[in-house]
């Protein structure tokens, strides 16, 4: 492949994108919603665990400074939600990223090195796989001290390279027989030298469709474990935690429900747009 | 056929046990014991109490009486719900989970199907786009979300159905919870359905059926329909992982007494045994409900041989 070749490949991928108006349009929400998540906390009067008296479980737009009221314990609303946005956030691309590298190792060495051990590796993936996901991280959450967010999500990402392996290995499967990688095997080349020069780059694409597919799976499942309780603890506020808080308060302050389950929705709804533009735009063959 | 039944059976056998294992040492790894709330607890008591349980005992030796135990349908005590044990703890909620559970599939395939053939049909066509929409949609809606909007709009505003809660033998208490549980898995298998049934239907045989002069209608019941199933059968077996799942967040929502919080509580309250329990008798489940999808499959597809 030559460099032009390449360029024009990207180039190709970048036109069909910009022609997506769904998945341009859900990229600058989720660059907004971002920036608004990390900036806009510094402009309310509110820390995120200050409790005021004066105002408990009041609604948006009262007259007061908390622009979107406050929950029973009297704690701005506005400031809550941010901060949920701020982890939800983190948490999405850090697990996003260690499912990347465990699932890139994998498949690829799996993809690489067949018979016996391919078997063996590819097994394992397929019993992790009728299981549900939740068996797997409730195993985990065991292991640590709960309130330890950042574990946690090394775990939820630990889980989730499942479908990131089977990729990647399919891919390898068909780049082992070509002839650059006979020639690498003939120079002397040592196979972990194979896999990281030779094999990885050629499995961006995929890999790059599926991480933002991931990046949302992350986020809805961070905010599941949160919603169930064993996610981030109290004081500090996820999406997840703060929906679970709002609805046990829908009948008195449905507020408290409908402001992070829109920020949550909106999120979910953006990278799961941007991520089938990316598809669209990097793998044509498959629309 | 059978013989191929009986022998997938037997192959859950070593996946189940391996799960037991795996969870069972890694569990018992986790820093934090069942009686570590109790703060007050005097050292001798807490003695006393895990020599009760069997917990001062070497691990190997609790593995093997939990092994023995389970092979006896016994899943030993639960520390937290002293005095039940915890097979009667989930011989209490598990039927009002696989009520709500099958439930769920079973609406989700009667609308889903239905949705994704309409959708099909008219492919590029108002009908088409608009159930695509809302596919989209009940695929990126976490149950979380759409739970306690559907209590709140259905439950408190419009009083058409109770907001939460169980009494046995009422559907109506069942009819949010398992909407919820179904919006996404009717999304799915909605995109599946219509995906497959476009493919099938430009397929040869179709075409050969079209030019041997049958109505549209008999292609699609005679010949599209079986092939197109395939996808949506291979499904059934995430979809049970996934409602399986789901159904903790919903009996959460809708306060059911199924058994998918004792998941999440025994987790909480490092409940051993409990979360032990849950996970062998949801994974059990789970494995059955691929293996009759795997069956399915084969059932419906002429081209799988059992050999």
């Amino acid at each position: 492949m030559t460099d032009n070749a390449h360029r024009g490949f990207w180039g190709d991928a970048w036109r069909r994108l910009a022609r997506n108006r769904a998945a341009i349009i859900a990229a600058i929400v989720i660059l907004l919603v971002t920036l608004v998540a990390f900036a806009g906390p510094a402009f309310s009067p509110h820390a995120f665990d200050a409790i005021d008296w004066d105002n408990m479980a009041v609604a948006p737009g009262g007259p007061n400074d908390h622009w979107l009221g406050t929950d029973r314990l009297g704690r701005d609303l506005y400031v809550r939600t941010l901060q949920g946005v701020q982890i939800s956030l983190q948490i999405g691309l850090l697990a996003t990223l260690v499912s990347l590298c465990i699932g890139v190792a994998w498949g690829a060495t799996a993809g690489y090195l067949g018979g016996k051990i391919d078997e063996v590796m590819m097994r394992i993936v397929d019993v992790l796989y009728s299981l549900p996901y939740i068996f797997i991280v409730i195993i985990l959450s065991t292991l640590f001290d709960r309130g330890n967010v950042y574990v946690l999500f090394l775990a939820i990402g630990a889980v989730g390279w499942l479908t990131m392996a089977r990729i990647v290995r399919g891919q390898t499967m068909s780049l082992r027989r070509r002839e650059f990688i006979e020639a690498a095997v003939a120079g002397g080349v040592s196979t972990p030298a194979i896999l990281l020069r030779h094999i990885v780059p050629n499995v961006v694409g995929p890999v790059i469709i599926y991480a933002t597919l991931t990046i949302p799976q992350m986020i809805l499942f961070e905010s599941f474990l949160s919603f169930l309780g064993l996610g981030v603890q109290e004081p500090q506020a996820s999406l997840g935690s703060l929906i679970n808080e709002g609805a046990q308060e829908m009948e008195s302050a449905a507020w408290l429900l409908l402001v992070p389950a829109s920020f949550l929705v909106t999120l979910l709804t953006c990278f799961n747009f941007l991520g089938d533009g990316l598809r669209d735009a990097l793998d044509p063959r498959d629309r | 056929m059978l013989r191929y039944a009986l022998r997938r059976l037997l192959g859950v056998i070593p996946t189940l046990f391996a799960i037991i294992t795996l969870s069972f040492f890694v569990i018992r790894i986790a820093p934090g014991g069942p009686f570590d709330d109790e703060q007050t607890l005097p050292p001798e008591i807490k003695a006393n109490l895990e020599a009760a349980y069997g917990l001062d005992q070497p691990l190997h030796v609790q593995y093997g009486r939990y092994l023995a135990g389970l092979v006896r349908g016994d899943f030993g005590p639960s520390f937290k719900f002293k005095d039940f044990s915890v097979t009667e703890l989930i011989a209490q909620g598990l039927p009002i989970s696989l009520t709500l559970g099958l439930s769920a599939i079973l609406v989700a395939l009667l609308i889903g199907v239905p949705l994704g053939s309409l959708a099909a049909l008219r492919q590029n066509r108002p009908t088409d786009h608009s159930i695509m929409a809302v596919a989209v949609l009940g695929i990126a809606l976490p149950s979380f979300v759409v739970g306690p909007l559907l209590a709140l709009t259905f439950g408190l505003h419009l009083r058409w159905l109770p907001v939460a809660g169980w009494e046995s033998g009422q559907w109506r208490y069942l009819v949010l919870p398992v909407i919820t549980l179904a919006l996404p898995v009717i999304a799915y298998i909605a995109r599946l359905t219509r995906g497959s049934l476009l493919e099938v239907l430009r397929s040869n045989f179709v075409r050969t059926a079209r030019s041997k002069g049958l109505s549209e209608r008999a292609i699609l019941w005679r010949h599209a329909l079986r092939p197109a199933m395939l996808p949506v059968v291979s499904y059934l077996g995430p979809a049970t992982a996934f409602v399986i799942t789901g159904s903790l967040v919903v009996e959460t929502v809708f306060g059911l007494p199924g058994s998918g919080r004792y998941l999440v509580q025994g987790a909480i309250n490092r409940d051993y045994t409990l979360v032990m329990g849950m996970i062998v008798v949801y994974g059990s489940v789970t494995l059955l409900f691929n293996l009759i999808a795997d069956l399915l499959y084969g059932w419906l597809d002429p081209r799988v041989r059992y050999d």
